[in-house]
């Protein structure tokens, strides 16, 4: 389930959510933007040592760039300019940390207690049950971080997080260190959790299903500078250039030049390896450029050798299937366009069709590339 | 069996622990945890008393601390007493050569606690004194208990420096270690082998304690 949330619909006060904006040379070179209404989820994705987490450690004034402003509700949490920096007790942030730096000497109950010192003690444990419910631990409030399993851990650094009632929560990384099908849970109690929490929520990931699963909208950040931010889907479909459509996994990525626009049929067509190709109309490359063009692997639609269809006049495309590695219910299909090795298509089918159409290695196959998923992008300089 | 030795030795070694105690906190802490220009020459000088010889040490002590000194004559004008050959003067002697056994074990325990353990009690509003409090005296609370055991039995069994710094005076500087030297020196052995016997089981004790300690501690981070 994607919120896709618009900004500017959220965006009823202009002092309210989590607005960053920060930038520095050393030690790790950062400039990004990045704006989180109160209730939005938002994931920061990129390669590993890209300035995620550092991004994550500067909200919570863990870490201070060397120029920027962060805010929160209005509240000024850092002005460099004005040599205003709060610390993270004065931030109210709720902080989940990747190996959830849980305190090891105290039970699930009092390492959330320690975030409730703002109450008179008496409170204190009333609010710990109730958080401990809230993140289904009942039961366990007495054993020792030791004591308690990956996902269980990561529950109580949560109900810690939320323990001061933080103006925004940060997590990150916050399913790396459990299986698959703890993941999943904890996944779905985030969602469940969201709805009862009108937080700015950061999460910092790499794993892409994480993202897609969780955010209502996504920044691709390489290197320290957010690239692109959209919900999820926008980013597969439209990533504004080639580093934001390799850091959501597309594997489709050509070269190819812009023939011209025809308004009347709403489509662009480009040429490519000798192709003609008809995509959706995108008027801002001008004709004679040459542009990047990317398309989602579910956008590439297998010829079946026996029954052709309508879909078939659209875009079709020849060559041989290079490699074909089955994986379950899908196959993944590296196609070799006309038959050089250097211009792979990549593309999934379920397994029984690959069956049926006697897909192997060296056969002749054929697809059509979907007018709509073909997705044209500036050159970058350089890559 | 000398008493008074015995009693002195013990004393000695308790005001060394006390005074001791929250130097070393302070120090292997910021060891642990700072980087700064002449870290390595400054844990380099900690470290000194376990490669100097005890006599060497002894004699750049009175060196320093004696009459002529000024750390000797503002203490004289202090008190009205000098530090070489009294029980100050020993106190202040010990303190120095169980740096190393106070500030290393320390500075190890402090250095076992992962640093977004302290960011995370930041998050949660810790002030740093209640971070230090709540969150890194009881995590390394057995890195400083080792610490305090191996200085006492450290300081019980010190001779060279004792030595050399406070002489062999009874009642003011004559330790057990050294009691035990005089009487070998007079043939007493039955005297001396008693004695020894002390040290011997304190010894023991200490580091086996110590040792069980270090387990305990494993278990807890494991």
């Amino acid at each position: 389930m994607h919120w896709v949330i618009d900004v500017s619909v959220t965006m009823p006060k202009l002092d309210s959510g989590l607005k960053v904006r920060v930038q520095q040379e050393k030690p790790v070179p950062l400039n990004s933007e990045i704006y989180c209404a109160p209730g939005e989820l938002i994931v920061l994705i990129g390669p590993s040592g890209g300035g995620k987490t550092t991004l994550l450690r500067m909200i919570a004034g863990l870490a201070n760039p060397a120029k920027g402003q962060i805010s929160c509700d209005g509240e000024i949490w850092l002005d460099i300019e004005q040599g205003k920096s709060l610390s993270p007790q004065h931030r109210r942030i709720g902080y989940v940390f990747q190996d959830y730096a849980l305190f090891p000497h105290m039970s699930a109950a009092r390492n959330i207690e320690a975030a409730l010192l703002h109450l008179p003690k008496s409170k204190r444990r009333e609010k710990s049950s109730a958080l401990i419910e809230m993140v289904n631990l009942s039961g366990l409030e007495s054993r020792l971080p030791a004591q308690l399993s990956g996902g269980q851990r990561q529950r109580v650094a949560l109900a810690r997080a939320l323990a001061r009632d933080p103006k925004v929560l940060l997590m990150d990384e916050p399913f790396s260190a459990v299986d698959q099908v703890t993941r999943r849970k904890l996944q779905y109690e985030l969602v469940q959790l969201r709805q009862r929490i009108n937080l700015p929520i950061i999460i910092v990931t790499h794993d892409l299903n994480d993202a897609m699963l969780l955010a209502d909208r996504i920044y691709a950040v390489s290197r320290g500078v957010t690239l692109q931010n959209g919900p999820p889907m926008e980013l597969i479909c439209c990533p504004d250039n080639v580093s934001v459509a390799r850091l959501m996994n597309l594997q489709n990525i050509f070269e190819g030049r812009v023939i011209d626009h025809d308004e009347g049929k709403e489509i662009t067509r480009i040429q490519w390896l000798g192709y003609e190709l008809e995509v959706r109309l995108q008027k801002k490359h001008s004709p004679g450029a040459t542009v990047d063009w990317a398309i989602p692997r579910s956008y590439i639609v297998l010829h079946r050798r026996h029954r052709p269809s309508q879909g078939e006049r659209e875009n079709p495309v020849h060559g041989v299937v290079g490699e074909l590695t089955v994986m379950g219910e899908n196959t993944v299909i590296s196609m070799w366009v006309n038959g050089h090795q250097e211009q792979r298509l990549s593309l999934v089918v379920s397994s029984h069709v690959a069956q049926r159409n006697f897909l192997s290695v060296e056969a002749d196959i054929s697809v059509s590339l979907l007018q709509q998923g073909v997705h044209l992008m500036p050159q970058q300089a350089n890559d | 069996m000398e008493w008074s030795a015995l009693d002195l030795s013990l004393n000695l070694a308790f005001w060394t622990c006390v005074i001791l105690l929250p130097l070393a906190v302070l120090v292997g802490r910021a060891l642990a945890w700072n980087k700064f220009r002449g870290k390595a020459f400054v844990e380099a000088m900690v470290a000194v008393p376990l490669v100097l010889p005890p006599t060497v040490l002894g004699y750049y002590l009175i060196l320093s601390l004696g009459e002529t000194s000024s750390i000797g004559r503002f203490y004289e004008a202090l008190t009205g007493h000098g530090l070489v050959f009294t029980f100050d003067g020993l106190l202040f002697a010990s303190i120095i050569f169980n740096l190393p056994f106070a500030v290393q074990p320390m500075q190890r325990a402090f250095e076992a606690i992962p640093m977004n353990v302290r960011e995370a009690a930041w998050c949660s509003g810790m002030s740093h004194w209640h971070t230090f409090w709540s969150i890194e005296l009881p995590l390394a609370w057995t890195g400083i208990l080792s610490a305090l055991v191996l200085t006492f039995a450290h300081t019980l069994g010190e001779f060279g420096v004792v030595l050399m710094m406070g002489g062999n005076i009874p009642g003011e500087t004559r330790t057990l270690s050294i009691a035990i030297y005089d009487r070998v020196q007079m043939f007493d052995f039955s005297s001396a082998g008693f004695m020894s016997a002390v040290l011997l089981s304190i010894s023991v004790i200490a580091i086996t304690f110590v040792y069980a300690l270090g387990y305990r501690r494993q278990r807890h981070h494991a």
